[in-house]
C-alpha cells in the first residue's frame, strides 16, 4: 500500500473543509468519540445536519474567526491507499500556507465554487501549484446542488480552467463535478449527475499513479550524518547517513562527492541489521566507500555518470514568508539538503501578479510575494532544477537575526 | 520513472529515520523523551535504524510522575540495559518536594499536568536544545497543525500563530539561546500505523497493552485501574475485569478498555474494527475540545 500526499485549496466560501469533512465523513474515517465532539459542538448546517467543516477546522482562534489559518494536516485510509491531506487555508494572505502544503503534496484538489467559475483565487491557487510542480491536479467544481447539476455549467467551467492550464503548463488536470455538502461524486457516484461518467474523487484518489524518480542518472543522497562507533572491534566502521533523495544507488557503482568532487565506489548499503545491492528515492540508508574520502555532513553523494550543477550564484523563484521585508543588503542563511550556508539576495529580477500572472517590477519584497531572483551563496550549492527534480531543486531562506525561515526557493538555472 | 513507490511503512520508516538524522545533524544537546508508551518505544527502534552500529547521540529521559504503571518501569530499565544508552529520569515528586509543583487534591487529582513542570526543569538542568518526542498529527486536532520542528520559547510555550512554515523536508532548528525545540518524527503516522509497524518489526511491549485480568473501578464512564494514587473510597467498586491499555499514562489518567486481545494481531483486528479513538481513553483531553491546545500552550509534550 502507498501513501498520496494531497493539498486542497479553495476560496473562503467554496466549501473546501466541507469537501475534507465529507471526503473522511463517508469514507468512515470518523471515530465515534470525534463524532460524539461534531454532534455536541452547536454549529450546525441550514437544514440542521451536522457542519463537516468543523473536523478540520482545530484551534480555537480559528473557531472563533470560523475561517482557517494554518495548514492541518488529516489522516485516513482506505483498503487501497493512505492519505496525508495538507489542509491549507484560501484566505488572501496566506500564500505562505499554501506554499508550505503544497511542497509536501504530490496532488492537489482545486476547489471552484460552481456558480462563480474561475475566480482570481483559483488563479492564484493554480499558480502556486505550477509553481511548486505538483505532479497531479484535480479540479473539483463544487456546489453543483447550487446550479441544478447542470452539465453546461461544469463544461463552461472546465473550457475556462483548461485555458488556465495551458498558460501554467500544467500537466495532469482532472475534472470531477461535486457537491461536497450533499455527498454527490465525493466518495459515493452521484445520481443527480448520470451525465458524469468518470470516477469519484475518492476513487480517483486510490488509482491516481504517483510517479517515482528511480533512475541512476539522479542519484542523490545527501550526507546528514557520519556513524563512526570508535569502538574497538568497529575501530574502522565509517557508514554515510542519508536519505536517498531521487533516484537509484548500488553497490559497485562510481559516486562523486559534491561539491569537493571526489569520487569512489559503493561497497556496502545497509540499515541496521539489512544490507541492500539497491536502494532507492525515499529510502534512509547508511552507505560504505571503498576510498577513505573526505565526506561529512552537508555534502551530496551522486552517480559520477551525471553530476548535478555546482554553483555559488543562482537564478530562483522565490516566495517571500515573513512580514519583514526582504534586505538585499542582509546576509541571510541558505538551507538546500543537508547544507546551510550564508547567501544574499542579489538583484530582484521581477515579482509575479499572482492574479493576473503579470510580471511586475518593483524595488520591495514583501509577506506572499513571489518572484525571480539571482541569489548569491558563500559556498557552491550542488542543486538540480526544481522543475526536474524537486529533491533536489528546492531550497529555504532563514534570517539570521530571528531564526525564522522567510523563504521558500525554487531553483531555477545556475547565473554564473 | 517507475511507478513503484516505497511501501507506507517503509516510507515512513524512512521519513522518521530521516528526521532523526536531522537532529542528530542540527542539535548541540538533544534527548528523547521516553515514556515507556508505545510511540516513545517505537522511536527508540528507528534511532536504533538511524544510528547503529554507533551510540545514539542523545540520551533517553523519562519523566516519572512516581505513578507509573509498574510494568512500564520495569519495562524501561530492561531496555536501557538491553541498549547501553544512557537514560535520565525527571522525577514530579522532585518537583513536589521542591515547592516548584502543587499536588492536585481531590478524587480525581492527577499528576499529569505537573509534567510539565518537571520536563522542563530538566531540560533546564540539562541544557537540552531538542526533544524528540512520539506525539503524532492523527491524535488530536491541535497536534494536527504542529510542526515536525516545533520551537518552544524559554518558558516552553507553543505558539500555533507563530510557527515556522516547514518546506518540503528541509528542517530549520535554528533557536536562540534559552529556546528549544521540540521534534516529533512520527508526526505522520497514525495509531494504526505504529501498531503494524511494531508486528512488523517484532518489537517488544510492556505487558499492560496486552489484555489481562486486573482490579479495576468505573470513574466518571471510564474503567481506571485500581490503584492506591486514585483515592479511591467506598463509592469505588472493585471489579476484576479483562482489560488492556491502548495508552500509557499516569495511573490516574488512563483508562483501560475491557477486551480479550492477548495478541498483537487481536490488537490490530480490535483497532482496526475500533469506534473510539486513542485519546478518547484519555481522560486528559476530555475537559473541554481545547484542552490539548491549551496544554500545548503551556509546553506540555
Amino acid at each position: 500500500m502507498e501513501i498520496l500526499k494531497f493539498i486542497t485549496a479553495g476560496s473562503v466560501d467554496d466549501g473546501k473543509s466541507t469537501l475534507i469533512g465529507r471526503l473522511l465523513y463517508d469514507s468512515e474515517s470518523i471515530l465515534a468519540d470525534q463524532l460524539e465532539a461534531l454532534q455536541r459542538s452547536n454549529r450546525k448546517n441550514d437544514d440542521g445536519t451536522i457542519d463537516l467543516a468543523i473536523l478540520t477546522d482545530g484551534l480555537k482562534a480559528e473557531r472563533e474567526q470560523g475561517i482557517t489559518i494554518d495548514v492541518a494536516y488529516k489522516y485516513f485510509q482506505t483498503d487501497k491507499r493512505k492519505f496525508i491531506i495538507a489542509d491549507a487555508p484560501g484566505h488572501i494572505q496566506y500564500t505562505r500556507n499554501m506554499v508550505t502544503g503544497a511542497s509536501n503534496s504530490n496532488l492537489a484538489i482545486i476547489l471552484i465554487d460552481a456558480r462563480k467559475g474561475v475566480v482570481e483565487q483559483t488563479i492564484r491557487h493554480s499558480f502556486l501549484v505550477s509553481l511548486l510542480s505538483l505532479p497531479q491536479v484535480v479540479v473539483c467544481i463544487n456546489k453543483m446542488d447550487m446550479v441544478d447539476y447542470a452539465e453546461t455549467t461544469f463544461t463552461q467551467i472546465v473550457d475556462q480552467y483548461k485555458a488556465l492550464a495551458l498558460k501554467l503548463n500544467l500537466q495532469n488536470v482532472t475534472y470531477i463535478p461535486v457537491s461536497a455538502l450533499k455527498g454527490d461524486n465525493i466518495v459515493h457516484e452521484s445520481y443527480n449527475m448520470t451525465w458524469y461518467n468518470g470516477k469519484s474523487l475518492l476513487e480517483h484518489l486510490e488509482t491516481v499513479e504517483i510517479p517515482v524518480d528511480d533512475s541512476s542518472a539522479h542519484a542523490r543522497l545527501p550526507i546528514q550524518w557520519v556513524v563512526r562507533p570508535q569502538t574497538e572491534e568497529l575501530h574502522d566502521y565509517r557508514g554515510y547517513a542519508g536519505r536517498i533523495s531521487s533516484g537509484s544507488f548500488k553497490v559497485n557503482d562510481q559516486v562523486t562527492v559534491l561539491p569537493s568532487g571526489f569520487s569512489s565506489t559503493i561497497t556496502k548499503i545497509e540499515l541496521l541489521d539489512k544490507q541492500y545491492t539497491e536502494a532507492v528515492a525515499g529510502q534512509s540508508v547508511t552507505v560504505h566507500l571503498a576510498d577513505n574520502i573526505d565526506l561529512s555532513r552537508g555534502d551530496i553523494l551522486v552517480n559520477s555518470a551525471a553530476h548535478p550543477q555546482v554553483s555559488q550564484q543562482i537564478e530562483a523563484d522565490l516566495c517571500w514568508m515573513d512580514t519583514r521585508v526582504l534586505d538585499t543588503s542582509l546576509t541571510y542563511l541558505i538551507q538546500h539538503n543537508s547544507k546551510v550556508t550564508r547567501c544574499r539576495v542579489q538583484e530582484i529580477l521581477y515579482k509575479f501578479n499572482i492574479n493576473t500572472l503579470d510580471k511586475v517590477y518593483e524595488e520591495d519584497f514583501k509577506l506572499n510575494d513571489i518572484g525571480r531572483i539571482i541569489i548569491k551563496t558563500a559556498d557552491p550549492l550542488a542543486f538540480d532544477l526544481y522543475q526536474d527534480n524537486k529533491a533536489n531543486g528546492g531550497a529555504i531562506l532563514i534570517d539570521s537575526r530571528t531564526n525564522v525561515t522567510v523563504g521558500a526557493l525554487m531553483l531555477r538555472a545556475s547565473a554564473e | 520513472m517507475s511507478k513503484q513507490s516505497l511501501d507506507y511503512l517503509d516510507e515512513l520508516e524512512a521519513e522518521a529515520i530521516y528526521i532523526l538524522r536531522e537532529v542528530a545533524g542540527q542539535f548541540e544537546k538533544p534527548a528523547l523523551l521516553f515514556s515507556g508508551g508505545k510511540d516513545s518505544i517505537t522511536l527508540v527502534r528507528l534511532a536504533e535504524k538511524a544510528f547503529r552500529p554507533g551510540k545514539f547521540p542523545f540520551p533517553l529521559v523519562h519523566i516519572d510522575t512516581g505513578h507509573n504503571f509498574p510494568e512500564t518501569i520495569q519495562y524501561r530499565d530492561d531496555m536501557v540495559a538491553r541498549l547501553g544508552e544512557k537514560l535520565i529520569i525527571g522525577h514530579v515528586q522532585d518537583s513536589i518536594d521542591q515547592g516548584k509543583a502543587i499536588e492536585q487534591k481531590g478524587k480525581n487529582a492527577s499528576r499529569n499536568a505537573l509534567q510539565t513542570v518537571t520536563l522542563l526543569d530538566t531540560i533546564a538542568q540539562h541544557g537540552f536544545d531538542a526533544c524528540i518526542g512520539g506525539a503524532r498529527r492523527d491524535e488530536e486536532k491541535a497536534r494536527a497543525k504542529e510542526r515536525i520542528f516545533s520551537v518552544r520559547d524559554e518558558f516552553g510555550q507553543w505558539d500555533p500563530k507563530r510557527q515556522r512554515p516547514e518546506l518540503w523536508n528541509l528542517y530549520n532548528g535554528k533557536i536562540h539561546k534559552g529556546e528549544n525545540v521540540r521534534v516529533f518524527p512520527i508526526s505522520n503516522w497514525t495509531e494504526l500505523d505504529v501498531w503494524n509497524y511494531i508486528r512488523r518489526e517484532n518489537i517488544a511491549l510492556p505487558s499492560i497493552y496486552f489484555a489481562h485480568e486486573r482490579d479495576c473501578i468505573t470513574r466518571n464512564g471510564q474503567l481506571m485501574a485500581a490503584a492506591e494514587f486514585l483515592n479511591m473510597d467506598e463509592e469505588d467498586v472493585i471489579n476484576r475485569k479483562n482489560v488492556r491499555f491502548r495508552t500509557v499514562g499516569d495511573m490516574t489518567c488512563t483508562a483501560a478498555v475491557e477486551s480479550d486481545a492477548f495478541l498483537i494481531d487481536d490488537i490490530i483486528n480490535e483497532i482496526s474494527a475500533s469506534k473510539i479513538s486513542e485519546r478518547g481513553a484519555r481522560m486528559d483531553d476530555k475537559v473541554s475540545e481545547a484542552a490539548m491546545e491549551d496544554r500545548k500552550k503551556g509546553g506540555y509534550f
